[in-house]
């Protein structure tokens, strides 16, 4: 449970140079490389595809922002410049599969970087974690127990409603012998962290509410232990409420990846 | 004979001037860029048949959900009577289909059940608007006109509805009496109970049978005419809307090819881009909009369900999704009024946003989809958002500092935060 990592991330410049190819890129995203709190979600899908030894690799400097926020700010300049020499690095890589650490990255490459000559097959992080379930190769065994614990996950929009994909971070919570519970606001219905459409970097409108609060506190109705997330700007949000509504002591916010590696000792 | 010619006027005339104002509806919605909404035929019907006519999206809400379909199902039936009405009132005959008896009499009376659901639905509706106030169907934009419109039509739909009933009560009386040209053909398991409080003379029944036919008659026909001054045109645009609906995954936004051209031209010289349509990124107006957000806007019968759910608006922003579809249907008509005048529509200093939609509006927006979602009849706020966002920062360079910020960041660093790609890996460091 050390933080660091006591294995080397193979990058793909590495890789090539011994004449080897990765089964699957691993796309950190600007979140996972640079926040601190999202580094400890990035380190965790490492310690997962290193402990179920699929062959994979990281872009490190090579990797760029997806254009994400970019894009949804308006500005399909930047957008499509970021795109396009993202696209060029895979396909000089001939990457085949993409595995992300966040949903705006996930819902960026996969859906919008085809039209740009990017085509590869994505998946988010807890796909990956749910394949490797079904498959066996990772359990709920060896490490943190969360049996009978209370655990709400937080659908991310750009996962939910965004990709339909509802069912693959539950899978990851069920193999716990946990106890989920929803919010009232869950799935295609889920609201937002507040942090979508590039909200994360400017401060809200006049209000009488900042959304994570409003979120946070249907969160908290549901007396959780565990606040599940499967996004690195949820996470922000997410432990910000937590901390302002002083609950900080007693609930905790993890990524699906930091409960699946810990659930499994890793 | 008289009666026959006025009726066969009244109707031409009534279906003439809907055809008028509906064309003008249509060049309106024309107005807009073009969009490729063709592919997949076969998923685009499937769509519209499951989400216009089997309202699947409605039942999130049972309750409301319930009453609509009744309502609904009320509005679509009951038209076959008016079949009958026509050809009565083109011939002089009554009760044409009288002839169908126990198959006739099922029809009638299965309407006047419906009759009863409608009259009954639309009251409880008219409570929940009016008595309750439930907030969904309160907010700046539902204040005036968008309030009275919506009360006018379900007290239309109630008017309908007590005509249709009372003059099958009163036939039903003269058909009793043996009154002539009054064949005896239907049953009325709801008029019935309407039978004593009219009056029993033979001439006056006679003018209340024939007094609620026309008000039936022609309250439809100018119900007709009201539907392109109203949010009540969904009953007509739900199903193109639905058919044209977006297919793709919702996190997706488009990929604007004229921005493609330009991005491929300035990373490979030799690359040499196709003319260049005129036109701006995003939009200030509605004709930089495309065909299928105007005829979102015309569709848009301010349900509210988005604005209910949009983060922003619940936590008291000014954003709300039903306004920037009711501004945008506003300012529409707006140029098209303009457009019959002068012919030219866009000359009169105002544009879509600032006129109508604020930046504060469209900055709020955290492009979650939820109000995409929610919409029973798959409109899409949020793509008209994103055009004005567009323009705003790719035309005007208007954002906030902090988006501007965000952006040069991502320029600079491949990154929207201050940080060195050098850096980027920093992370794996091992301990």
């Amino acid at each position: 449970m050390s933080e660091q990592l006591n294995f080397e991330v193979p990058t793909m410049a590495e890789m090539i140079a011994k004449g080897e190819e990765p089964e699957i890129l691993f796309w950190v995203g600007c979140a996972g490389s640079y926040d601190e709190r999202a580094q400890k979600t990035t380190r965790d899908i490492c310690k997962i595809l290193h402990y179920v030894g699929i062959k994979y690799a990281v872009l490190g400097t090579e990797e760029s922002c997806t254009g994400d926020p970019a894009k949804r700010a308006g500005n399909e300049f930047l957008f499509q410049m970021q795109a396009m020499t993202n696209i060029e690095v895979l396909n000089g890589y001939n990457i085949k599969k993409i595995v992300t650490g966040c949903p705006h990255c996930f819902n960026t490459i996969k859906n919008e970087y085809p039209g740009l000559g990017g085509s590869y097959e994505v998946i988010h992080h807890t796909q990956l974690i749910q394949d490797l379930i079904n498959d066996g190769k990772l359990k709920a065994e060896g490490g943190e127990s969360f049996k009978g614990k209370k655990i709400t996950y937080h659908d991310p929009c750009y996962l939910g409603r965004g990709n339909d994909v509802y069912e693959a971070p539950r899978k990851a919570l069920e193999v716990l012998d946990a106890q989920l519970v929803e919010m009232k606001r869950c799935k295609s219905n889920g609201l937002c962290c507040g942090a979508g459409g590039a909200q994360m970097f400017k401060e809200p409108e006049k209000g009488n509410k900042d959304i994570n609060i409003e979120r946070i506190e249907e969160a908290l109705e549901t007396q959780p232990q565990v606040i599940a997330a499967s996004c690195p700007f949820c996470m922000t949000m997410l432990s910000d409420g937590v901390k302002m509504k002083d609950q900080d002591q007693n609930v905790q916010v993890l990524d699906i990846a930091e409960i699946t590696a810990r659930a499994n000792g890793l | 004979m008289v009666l026959q010619i006025l009726f066969i006027a009244i109707t031409l005339a009534a279906v003439a001037l809907f055809s008028y104002n509906l064309k003008k509806v249509i060049r309106n919605i024309r107005i807009g860029k073009a969009a490729d909404r063709t592919d997949q035929p076969q998923k685009r019907f499937m769509t519209m048949v499951k989400v216009a006519l089997g309202q699947t999206k409605m039942f999130f809400r049972p309750v409301p959900a319930f009453l609509h379909l009744i309502v609904y199902a009320g509005f679509v039936i009951i038209n076959i009577e008016v079949l009958e009405i026509m050809i009565d009132g083109i011939f002089g005959t009554h009760r044409i289909f009288g002839g169908l008896g126990p198959i006739y009499n099922f029809l009638i009376g299965s309407f006047e059940i419906l009759a009863l659901g409608v009259w009954l639905g639309c009251a409880v509706f008219l409570i929940r608007r009016n008595v309750l106030k439930l907030k969904r169907f309160s907010g700046v934009e539902m204040k005036g006109w968008p309030k009275s419109d919506a009360n006018y039509i379900l007290i239309t739909e109630i008017l309908l509805m007590t005509a249709f009933l009372l003059m099958n009560a009163a036939d039903a009386k003269l058909q009793a009496m043996g009154a002539s040209h009054y064949t005896v053909a239907g049953s009325f398991p709801v008029s019935q109970y309407l039978m004593n409080l009219l009056p029993n003379s033979e001439g006056a029944l006679i003018a209340i049978e024939r007094g609620c036919w026309w008000f039936h008659i022609i309250g439809i026909l100018a119900f007709l005419n009201y539907l392109p001054y109203s949010k009540h045109f969904h009953i007509l645009f739900a199903f193109p809307n639905t058919y044209f609906s977006n297919l793709e995954p919702k996190g997706e936004f488009s990929n604007m090819q004229s921005v493609t051209n330009e991005v491929k031209a300035m990373l490979d010289p030799s690359f040499s881009p196709p003319e260049a349509e005129p036109g701006r990124f995003g939009a200030k107006d509605v004709n930089d909009l495309s065909w299928v957000n105007l005829m979102n806007a015309y569709t848009c019968t301010e349900c509210g369900r988005c604005t209910s759910v949009c983060p922003a608006n619940i936590t008291g922003k000014l954003l709300s999704p039903r306004k920037i579809m009711m501004d945008t249907r506003d300012r529409l008509e707006e140029v098209g009024k303009n457009i019959d005048k002068t012919g030219n529509g866009f000359e009169d200093g105002k544009s879509l946003i600032d006129s109508y939609i604020s930046r504060e509006e469209i900055w709020a927006c955290t492009s979650c989809n939820a109000c995409t979602e929610a919409c029973p009849i798959n409109i899409d706020p949020l793509a008209i958002i994103t055009e004005l966002r567009r323009f705003a920062v790719m035309e005007e360079s208007q954002a906030p500092a902090s988006i501007n910020a965000m952006l040069g960041n991502i320029e600079n660093n491949g990154a929207p935060w201050k940080y060195s790609p050098t850096d980027r890996l920093n992370w794996a460091k091992k301990s």
